[in-house]
């Protein structure tokens, strides 16, 4: 009996676990990139060369789309300030503009869509934003486009399995506006959480079509097959970005928003995609 | 409300020191820190959820069209997963109790892992085999053009997954409590194999059965990771209430926590149902 019990008990803390596990799952908090915390002490010698050091921790909360292109501008700053660890906290800016609403702590808040930063502004939660990359959007396929999808037409087809961004993401609320344009009517399998989920279900081979941004096309390489959509139908993006008010790192801060408007930031971000306003 | 959540309190207290010990009423400092640090972290999120409640709208909240919709999903889905493990899981039950084979340690391990697994890793696995370039979603498609992604069979299959476990072990352990006498006994008598299964093991099975059916349906009710990742989210066909809260958190955080009272309540009855089992005899 008593065997039991404890046998039951195991069960029961198990689930419970197990509950609160399932709770956080699939919810990105801050630290998922995270790639040189262990490296604050690297190349002190450097310090000196820069007017202002900058030390510590710069927590910057960015839309997924920006996953690869902040991570390296993250580096480049990290470079030039040895002491200083730049952390990404990476999701569909409706999500981050939730938890920042809901007072997780930010440094930096760069958001895929007006919409979201506008909700943060409101709550005067940031500075004055400023826009700093552009987007488009594309059709990704699968390689070599076995279905021959050429158009946004295409995507109403019986025949495609079409994935997009909810209507909350910024993806989705521009995918949904071209689709508008076009006066296509399609039937989505699936309204993923983020720009990247909508991605990967085409590179996983899931989905047979999706629409999401240029950048993401860049970044994805071989793995799809991007498609253009002409101008006259596609929708353009606007990225804007702010310091936090309550910043704890507010000179690195606004080093990040200086970096992405300088000529060097500017490079990075059209080499992954993304225009410059 | 408070009279709903008392069970909750109840355990705890159980738990404390026994009724021998009640002399020695100076806990060590550090120790009654942790309790009541420990006691906090379970109470305070509970006790802000029903803060955050919006009472007087909640009725509203929960019969708009999107919000019923993900609860006759989560309904279906969670009901439909029960049968399953049942089907699925009491004969693995009977075979982890009742038989010895080599490997059969390892089996019970294979069979316990979704429990200690991160759901989302469930999702990715459930790709891996069942999705369209999955081990056996590949030849199903080709074979009969059915692919379980971004379905309502796929949440099924998600949350049987994550959920059935649980049946599993509690079942297990039902069976070895079954004094075998009594079916020796029956067999002595001339009851045929299914008839002592019937008449004599599964009535002495039955309060462990029932057992592990509440845990594993209130596990499917509550699975997010795995259907997420595997079946995508889509309301009406995908999107159980999980998935809705999740999403409602940022479009109506008030929508969202009106769901989370559904599913804490539905938590909460599940316990009070097996409180004589896992709470520590009657309240």
């Amino acid at each position: 009996m008593r065997v039991r019990l404890v046998t039951a008990l195991t069960v029961l803390a198990t689930l419970l676990l197990a509950v609160a596990c399932a709770g956080t799952t699939g919810r990105p908090e801050g630290g998922a990139a995270d790639p040189d915390a262990a490296d604050s002490g690297r190349a002190d010698a450097d310090t000196e060369t820069t007017s202002t050091p900058l030390r510590g921790e710069l927590l910057v909360f960015a839309a997924a789309s920006l996953t690869d292109v902040f991570e390296e501008l993250g580096s480049l700053l990290e470079d030039a300030h040895p002491e200083l660890t730049v952390t990404f906290n990476l999701a569909g800016s409706q999500t981050l503009a939730g938890q920042l609403v809901e007072g997780a702590p930010a440094d930096v808040f760069a958001s895929a869509s007006g919409t979201q930063m506008d909700a943060v502004a409101e709550e005067g939660l940031v500075d004055e934003p400023v826009p700093f990359a552009t987007n488009r959007l594309a059709i990704v396929v699968e390689p070599d486009n076995p279905l021959g999808i050429r158009t946004l037409d295409d995507l109403a087809r019986d025949d495609v399995v079409l994935v997009l961004a909810g209507e909350e993401v910024p993806a989705g609320q521009y995918a949904a506006q071209a689709l508008e344009q076009a006066g296509v009517e399609v039937s989505p399998a699936s309204l993923e959480v983020d720009v990247r989920a909508v991605l990967g279900k085409v590179v996983l081979g899931e989905a047979d079509a999706a629409i999401v941004y240029e950048s993401d096309v860049v970044v994805a390489g071989d793995t799809v097959q991007g498609i253009d959509i002409p101008d006259g139908d596609n929708v353009f993006a606007t990225y804007p970005v702010a310091t936090v008010t309550d910043a704890r790192n507010p000179d690195a801060a606004a080093a990040f928003v200086d970096l992405l408007r300088s000529p060097e930031g500017t490079e990075v971000l059209e080499r992954y995609g993304f225009g410059v306003p | 409300m408070s009279l709903d959540t008392r069970p909750l309190v109840d355990p705890g207290a159980a738990h404390g020191p026994g009724p021998r010990r009640r002399g020695e009423r100076l806990l060590p400092a550090a120790v009654a820190v942790a309790l009541v640090a420990g006691l906090g972290l379970f109470l305070l999120p509970l006790a802000g959820l029903l803060l955050r409640t919006p009472w007087p709208t909640l009725g509203n909240l929960l019969t708009e069209p999107r919000v019923l919709q993900a609860l006759r999903l989560s309904l279906v889905t969670s009901l439909v997963s029960l049968v399953l493990s049942v089907l699925l899981g009491v004969p693995l039950a009977w075979l982890l109790a009742r038989t010895d084979f080599p490997g059969k340690r390892l089996l019970r391990a294979l069979c316990i892992l979704p429990m200690v697994l991160p759901p989302v890793v469930g999702g990715v696995a459930l790709l891996t085999a069942f999705g369209r370039r999955g081990v056996l979603g590949a030849p199903l498609e080709r074979l009969t053009g059915v692919t379980l992604p971004f379905t309502t069979a796929g949440v099924v299959l998600a949350v049987t997954f994550v959920s059935m476990p649980f049946l599993i072990v509690t079942v297990e352990a039902g069976f070895r409590s079954v004094d075998r006498r009594y079916e020796d006994a029956a067999a002595t008598l001339g009851a045929s194999r299914w008839t002592v299964l019937r008449r004599v093991t599964l009535p002495l099975l039955a309060p462990s059965l029932l057992a592990g059916m509440a845990l594993a349906w209130a596990r499917a009710l509550g699975e997010f990771g795995a259907s997420i990742t595997f079946a995508g989210n889509l309301p009406g066909r995908t999107q159980t209430v999980p998935l809705a809260v999740y999403l409602e958190l940022e479009r109506d955080a008030d929508t969202a926590i009106a769901l989370s009272l559904v599913l804490l309540v539905v938590s909460v009855g599940v316990l009070v149902a097996l409180r004589d089992r896992y709470l520590g005899g009657t309240t």
